[in-house]
């Protein structure tokens, strides 16, 4: 078994009309033991900009440690709030300093940046990133984590374009449970975020506990 | 093979380890105290690789006094956890990293919450109600799920503790001998489980401590009282 896949874990994230949303489980474990029910893999950036690292849990703290210690920097430099895109290229830079050494984790991005003079009209983003900082774009969803190749399955037959909040809240939430009551490695709840141009939805979500 | 178990309450956090030391199948010790107390309610039971255990155990030890002294308060549970973990993390990428397992508890003095921290020698940190590391991890987790709920108190506590220490004796194949502490908001405290009601002797304990302060004081105060006399006049003509 890779490292990648010694505490467990799976991120999802979607694009929806003028929203995105992205979901992680709580499960952190050792190998196959179950350790905790309360970990959370995705956290905020500023009101429009979450991300998710799945993978080693270790990493999980270390990256999250250091991206807010950035993302503090960025913001008292620039004096305004990073935008996806940008903090996407962060993000991918602090992974390739490690480039031999690297985080063992695969991180999803989701965001919608806040309108500016020059970008009036933004759209919807998600990305994801390799452990070194490979950066992937796509337009429909990202997923990432122990449950990837069920997360694909559910997601492929479940996403459509041009989902409302509401609709891409329960999207992500049957892709996620569908996709994590398949992976002994993944589950234990799950909590989704839906990212709007004026909020943000969190709601946990119960699920099977075995 | 080492067994170490957390437990939390309502206001109390249980902390036990097994006593044993040794290579391989070679006990070499049984009476070897595994929990350092970090702090007046900080604790931690650890084990791993023998040598690395001591050593890493007695940095942490020393570290959070030096921040005692330095700030004059203890660093509370939650910032603790964070330092230690941060610790392993550094160690696991460095050229000669710590093999060294740990069950952090702390009860939090400024809001009155009883903490537990599972911490591995990666520098996973999970954040739970009750734990267990070691071969304790395989046998009694399953133990603590079914007795332990929220906010029991210390008796019961000590009960699902004694059930997960019986499961591991009944089902592992090396005989262990376990030492337990608790921490509550009046410090850290020895938890004897040979005896018949091991809370009630803490009580006592703290009864008798409570008392013999109360005639210390008392004692104290006495003498001066002739003092007063002398002072009165001067007071008076003030």
């Amino acid at each position: 078994m890779s490292i990648q896949e010694y505490n467990g874990g799976s991120v999802v994230a979607m694009v929806g009309k003028d929203c995105v949303a992205i979901a992680c489980d709580l499960r952190l474990g050792n190998q196959a033991t179950g350790i905790a029910m309360n970990f959370e893999k995705v956290f905020p950036v500023n009101d429009t900009l979450y991300y998710g690292l799945p993978g080693l849990a270790t990493d999980v703290y270390t990256l999250r440690e250091q991206l807010r210690f950035r993302v503090n920097m960025y913001r008292m430099k620039e004096e305004r709030e990073i935008t996806p895109e940008t903090f996407t290229h962060l993000l991918s830079s602090t992974l390739y300093e490690k480039r031999f050494g690297p985080y063992f984790l695969e991180p999803v991005i989701a965001g919608i940046a806040p309108p500016t003079a020059a970008n009036p009209n933004p759209q919807p983003y998600v990305s994801t990133l390799d452990s070194i900082g490979c950066i992937t774009t796509p337009k429909d969803f990202a997923v990432a984590g122990t449950a990837t190749d069920k997360l694909y399955g559910a997601a492929e037959g479940l996403w459509e374009p041009d989902l409302e909040p509401e609709d891409l809240f329960e999207t992500i939430s049957q892709t996620l449970l569908n996709a994590v009551d398949r992976d002994a490695l993944s589950g234990w709840g799950a909590i989704v975020h839906v990212i709007t141009k004026d909020k943000v939805i969190t709601r946990t979500l119960r699920s099977r506990m075995d | 093979m080492e067994c170490s178990f957390g437990i939390t309450g309502k206001d109390y956090v249980l902390l036990a380890s097994d006593m044993s030391a040794g290579r391989s199948i070679l006990q070499f010790k049984s009476d070897e105290n595994k929990i350092k107390e970090l702090g007046p309610h900080l604790a931690m039971a650890y084990g791993g690789e023998p040598g690395d255990t001591n050593n890493f155990a007695d940095y942490i030890e020393r570290n959070m006094r030096l921040y005692h002294i330095r700030h004059h308060h203890a660093l509370l549970p939650h910032a603790a956890s964070s330092w230690i973990r941060r610790s392993l993390a550094d160690s696991i990428r460095s050229r000669r990293p710590y093999s060294v397992n740990l069950l952090l508890a702390g009860f939090d003095t400024t809001d009155d919450t009883p903490h537990l921290y599972w911490i591995d020698y990666l520098g996973t940190k999970a954040v739970v109600p009750y734990a267990a590391h070691g071969m304790g991890m395989h046998v009694s987790l399953s133990t603590m799920d079914k007795y332990w709920h929220p906010n029991q108190d210390r008796r019961d506590g000590v009960d699902v503790l004694k059930k997960a220490i019986a499961e591991a004796q009944h089902r592992l194949s090396i005989k262990f001998t376990f030492n337990a502490i608790i921490i509550d908001k009046d410090g850290i405290h020895t938890v004897d489980l040979a005896a018949e009601d091991p809370i009630g002797k803490i009580e006592a304990e703290k009864a008798a401590k409570a008392e013999a302060e109360a005639a210390a004081a008392a004692a104290a105060a006495a003498p001066p009282a002739a003092a007063p006399e002398a002072s009165a006049p001067v007071a008076a003509a003030a």
